[in-house]
């Protein structure tokens, strides 16, 4: 094949825009291990409501006249993240608290449970049809271009939407690292973590650590489905199935529990299968995320830049 | 200040605490020794809320915090430097005081850093090291300094000198010794009997969840009763 580096480039472009999504909807389910210790298998639903939300945004904006897209942008990302946020309270509040302290298992199946829930909820009110967009965001920048044996041109291009969707990541990740680092509310959390009960001996009010925690996942999860939107244009109520699966997938190959994991191993997975895409074929794509999943777990259990857990003598 | 009032605390079925009386008063250091299991650390928990008395009650300052949450209860002024110290490994010096701080005013915070540090100079050497990696006793130093960052007026004590080399068991009392002179009021739950009587104004001994025998420091030293079970031999 000619023009071998215009093609890989074009698939790491899609790549990293494919594995921005995954690592904003992973860094949800990691903060919630990491503080609680369960995996919130509800949490790719509320990736799918945030999209819900934003379609829903968008339409009445255009009804209403709104058009100017910065403008629409910004009002859609608000919306969604306000509303998802209360879905991502309500779900900790309801079905997650009154089991703390229970065995594992039982915090599990009631996370499938409300998973299943949600998507029914969302298929009764919305429909099961996939509810399609315009293209938002148009246009582009060429990178770089070149002849091709037969006389055309390959251009390698960043669309604006690629663009925008690589700026966001970054500048939320980075808002969030510096909040989980730097400010009380993160210190907080992170003496949740270590030792819940220390915790609120120091004056932490845990049950409202927690439930910040379950909002702030729920928020960028809500921005990763107003990109996933506008990036695809469609979703239905099942769309948060195979994302949050893989998201799920992204935070344990970085390492569950780890923040700079969650945004690694989503970019990981966004790019391996952008290459297997590019590559090899379309059809095996997840199988290639999720075998390299299984061969990072044998050699690392612990996932990329998980910590292991050392028993307290 | 504080006054306990026949308290029964459980774990599961077991009762830990059987109907216990005490009473801390302002500007004491009240001292409470006995063997292992024998109540101690749970008193000390119970005063913070986790687990809750299930009978009797706790009152601080007039108010009852039998059954508020941990965190308000120490919002009114307590703070406890639990067994086992229970510092965040993870986490750096400053990080840990910093956490001992969420209660206060931020502005406080560098003037009361600097009070700490000014108590264990060693703390400051290592403000940015891991608590995971200091020695045991620099441990029960960063325990007791993240307490003191809350602005107690109560300061809850457990074990301090547990698995510390003697001279730094001294150094630890004599920190003790300073902060309530400093005007707070101490409850130091001890094994290291001697010590904790020398330093007290008044003491209890506890055994099987119930308090045997109170007094001055000085009473407590000479009895003999105590002297036998706590003192000789130890």
């Amino acid at each position: 094949m000619q023009n071998t580096f215009e093609y890989f480039l074009d698939q790491l472009i899609n790549g990293v825009t494919l594995g921005s999504i995954y690592g904003l909807i992973a860094i949800g389910y990691t903060l919630v291990y990491g503080i609680i210790g369960m995996i919130n298998f509800a949490h790719g639903e509320i990736f799918m409501i945030g999209a819900f939300v934003s379609i829903i945004t968008f339409l009445t904006l255009g009804i209403m006249g709104i058009t100017w897209v910065p403008l629409a942008l910004v009002i859609v990302l608000v919306m969604s993240m306000a509303v998802t946020s209360v879905y991502g309270w309500t779900l900790e509040r309801v079905a997650y608290r009154p089991l703390r302290g229970s065995p594992r298992l039982a915090a599990l199946i009631t996370a499938i449970g409300m998973s299943i829930f949600l998507q029914n909820y969302v298929q009764l009110l919305q429909g099961a049809r996939t509810k399609p967009i315009q293209p938002v965001i148009t246009g582009g920048m060429e990178l770089m271009s070149s002849k091709m044996p037969d006389g055309g041109t390959y251009v390698v291009s960043l669309s604006y939407l690629q663009a925008i969707i690589l700026i966001l990541t970054i500048v939320l990740m980075t808002v969030f690292t510096i909040i989980i680092t730097r400010t009380p509310l993160g210190r907080a959390q992170r003496a949740c973590e270590q030792d819940r009960k220390m915790a609120a001996l120091l004056g932490v009010n845990v049950d409202r650590t927690i439930s910040l925690t379950f909002v702030m996942g729920a928020a960028l999860a809500s921005v990763a489905g107003t990109i996933f939107l506008i990036r695809y244009g469609v979703i239905d109520f099942f769309v948060g199935f195979l994302v949050g699966v893989k998201a799920f997938t992204a935070a344990v190959l970085g390492g569950i529990g780890s923040l700079p994991g969650a945004m690694l191993g989503g970019l990981l997975i966004g790019i391996i299968e952008a290459f297997w895409s590019g590559y090899f074929t379309v059809e095996y794509k997840d199988v290639a995320a999720f075998g390299i999943l299984v061969l990072v777990l044998i050699f690392r259990p612990t996932g990329l830049l998980g910590k292991p857990d050392i028993e307290k003598v | 200040m504080l006054e306990i009032r026949g308290v029964h605390t459980f774990y599961g079925n077991i009762e830990a605490l059987k109907g216990v009386d005490l009473d801390v008063h302002e500007g004491e250091i009240v001292t409470l020794i006995g063997a292992n299991g024998a109540g101690k650390s749970t008193l000390l928990m119970t005063v913070c809320g986790s687990p809750q008395a299930q009978r009797g009650s706790v009152t601080y300052e007039d108010t009852e915090i039998t059954r508020m949450a941990t965190f308000d209860i120490v919002r009114l002024g307590i703070a406890q430097s639990p067994e086992g110290r229970r510092i965040f490994p993870g986490m750096t010096v400053l990080e840990n005081l910093q956490l001992g701080a969420i209660t206060t005013n931020p502005d406080f915070f560098e003037d009361d850093v600097a009070k700490v540090f000014d108590l264990f100079p060693r703390l400051k050497e290592r403000s940015n090291q891991r608590g995971g990696t200091l020695s045991g006793g620099e441990q029960q130093m960063l325990a007791i300094g993240r307490a003191l960052m809350s602005r107690p007026r109560l300061l809850l004590l457990d074990e301090p000198s547990l698995g510390l080399a003697p001279l730094i068991v001294k150094n630890v009392f004599r920190v003790i010794e300073k902060i309530n002179k400093e005007g707070i009021t101490v409850f130091l739950v001890e094994q290291n009997a001697y010590h904790a009587l020398r330093i007290a104004h008044r003491g209890y001994v506890m055994a099987n969840g119930k308090i045997l025998k109170s007094g001055t420091g000085k009473e407590l030293l000479a009895d003999p009763s105590v002297r036998a079970a706590y003192l000789e031999g130890g």
